[in-house]
């Protein structure tokens, strides 16, 4: 190690050592950080497992933890419609875009976020539902909206009714004060790719710490294989299926010929 | 036994799908027709969404049609040069129709316009086939011989330019009816997800007066033609081809298809026709409540663009 690399060392040390947020420390881990996914998968739980180190600066007070773990999907643009009334027929009229919202999204904690912290710590540490940022494109803005607009209500229902986006405050159990546990339930459509999970510490109401880990989804299999041809080589797709198209066509009129 | 459709996104009974194919088959055997105004709402009656089950019907009407195409080619009931000049309307039509389907999928006004489309042309279609099979069979019950109506020998189309001489189908008409047959066709069926056999087949008959000689088995190269190119630009521009699915309602559709040619051979004409009209219409029908009554969720979620 250089001087210079050795000095620089030091110093994030002592920076680290000064900050009195991070009197704790947040141990992790996942079960499976790769989880396959073949074609008779049907869901699946992953379980999370932590830690809470205390060190020297750890107040003696401070007994009891709060702990909010935040698992996100892949991130992909979705466009909510509405339909109405129109000319006596229903039509999609309205419409909101939201931009790179996770196709996942699961919030656990240990008890209500309302007994956790108060509103203004929720919103800014995007506890919950409600307060996780999901931006919209409204006309040439960019936003995200109240949480009781009604697009943005109808998309979390929606996804929360595909088992997609979830929010359980009873999730996460500490097994001793500073041991806990949750899991994260992945329903049979998850998305495919890479999920980051935050977890936050809170202890009397204020955010103390946080640590990420991660896990990827892949799926493996023949579907797989002809969703991902589908969409990568859309040419040798389709001379494929015509192809196919055709021999069964041409077997149907020798097998079952008549003349 | 559950079978995970990759486009689609969706598992499916693999023997439901089987039967559907072999229904459907049954009754495009029994009429003569390509199946596809059928089989694409029933995917949709299942959950497959529009435009899935458009895109992927199109390559089961392609094999469909080749195989009855394949037996109507070793009767020699084809007329190639008429068969062409159709197809190149059935071309352009075609990449019309894809175009319109994507631009109406990012629009968001797709599954309305299918649900519209199948409304109009098929309560349209279906009611005039009843209508007019009822009327033969009053007329075959008060015993007054059934005459088929013929159209006069100048029908407006007769007095078009750049005629040309179909041999096999023994008629000399303008190229321009003949090409704008194959461009409707291509557009609706790209749009739709029909092979268009049972708006062709009329269209032929009475505008061009091809004779019955031929009339099938050209209409199902058109079709062949149409449903192939279609079958090449879901694939290359939506991606929503599910060869699976496909391959599914092939194997049920091209078996289900040989016992409704000998169960159609037992069915008088005009009750036929009455019978195919009626399910036309019901289609039709059904699409049509669909649309009037309030949907159980207003809100629908659609992915756009894969942030991947």
């Amino acid at each position: 190690m250089t001087p210079l690399r050795l000095i620089g060392a030091l110093l994030l040390l002592g920076v680290a050592g000064m900050a009195p947020a991070q009197a704790e420390r947040l141990i992790v881990s996942v079960s499976n950080h790769r989880v396959t996914v073949t074609p008779n998968y049907a869901g699946e739980e992953l379980v999370l497992f932590g830690s809470v180190e205390k060190d020297a600066q750890t107040p003696p007070t401070r007994t009891a933890y709060d702990l909010v773990v935040t698992v996100r999907g892949p991130r992909a643009d979705m466009v909510t419609r509405r339909k109405e009334r129109k000319f006596g027929i229903w039509i999609n009229t309205d419409s909101r875009q939201f931009l790179k919202v996770p196709g996942y999204l699961a919030l656990f904690a240990n008890r209500p976020f309302d007994a956790m912290a108060a509103a203004e710590v929720q919103r800014r540490q995007q506890l919950g539902l409600n307060n996780v940022l999901l931006t919209q494109r409204v006309g040439p803005d960019y936003a995200d909206v109240v949480p009781n607009d009604v697009f943005r209500s109808a998309f979390v229902r929606l996804q929360s009714q595909h088992g997609l986006y979830r929010e359980d405050t009873s999730a996460v159990t500490f097994l001793t004060p500073t041991l806990f546990r949750t899991g994260i339930p992945l329903p049979a459509a998850v998305p495919i790719g890479t999920y980051e999970v935050e977890i936050k510490l809170l202890a009397d109401g204020a955010f103390v710490t946080k640590t990420e880990t991660a896990f990827e989804i892949v799926k493996i299999g023949f579907e797989q294989f002809v969703a991902s041809s589908a969409r990568q080589n859309g040419f040798v797709y389709g001379l494929v299926t015509t192809a196919m198209a055709l021999m069964t066509g041409w077997m149907a009129s020798i097998v079952f010929r008549r003349d | 036994m559950q079978i995970y459709l990759p486009i689609a996104d969706l598992p499916v009974n693999i023997f439901l799908l089987l039967a559907m194919g072999a229904a459907v088959g049954f009754v495009s055997g029994m009429f003569g027709i390509g199946g596809g105004f059928l089989m694409t709402p029933l995917l949709i009656f299942v959950g497959i969404t529009p435009a899935v089950a458009v895109a992927s019907v199109s390559s089961h009407i392609a094999a469909s049609s080749f195989s009855g195409a394949l037996s109507y080619w070793r009767r020699r009931a084809i007329d190639p040069s008429l068969a062409s000049v159709l197809m190149i309307g059935g071309a352009l039509g075609t990449a019309l129709g894809v175009s319109t389907f994507t631009l109406l999928r990012s629009l968001g006004q797709l599954d309305l316009m299918i649900a519209l489309s199948y409304v109009v042309l098929l309560t349209s279609v279906g009611g005039v086939m009843f209508w007019e099979g009822l009327r033969a069979m009053m007329r075959a019950r008060q015993g007054a011989v059934a005459t088929v109506r013929r159209p006069g020998s100048h029908v407006w189309v007769h007095g078009l330019p750049l005629k040309m001489r179909f041999k096999r189908s023994k008629i000399y008409v303008s190229v321009i009816p003949v090409v704008g047959i194959g461009l409707l066709i291509g557009f609706l069926g790209a749009v739709m997800g029909i092979g268009g056999g049972f708006i062709l087949v009329p269209l032929l008959i009475y505008l061009l007066r091809v004779p019955t000689s031929t009339v099938i088995g050209t209409s199902m190269v058109l079709t062949l033609a149409t449903m192939m190119i279609a079958t090449m630009l879901h694939a290359m521009s939506n991606h929503l081809v599910d060869a699976v699915l496909a391959l599914i309602l092939m194997v049920g559709g091209v078996t289900g298809a040989q016992f409704g040619a000998r169960a159609g051979q037992m069915i008088r004409g005009e009750q036929l026709r009455l019978l195919l009209g009626l399910l036309i219409l019901a289609v039709g029908i059904r699409f049509a409540i669909e649309l009037v009554i309030r949907p159980e969720d207003l809100f629908t979620i659609r992915e756009t663009e894969v942030g991947r």
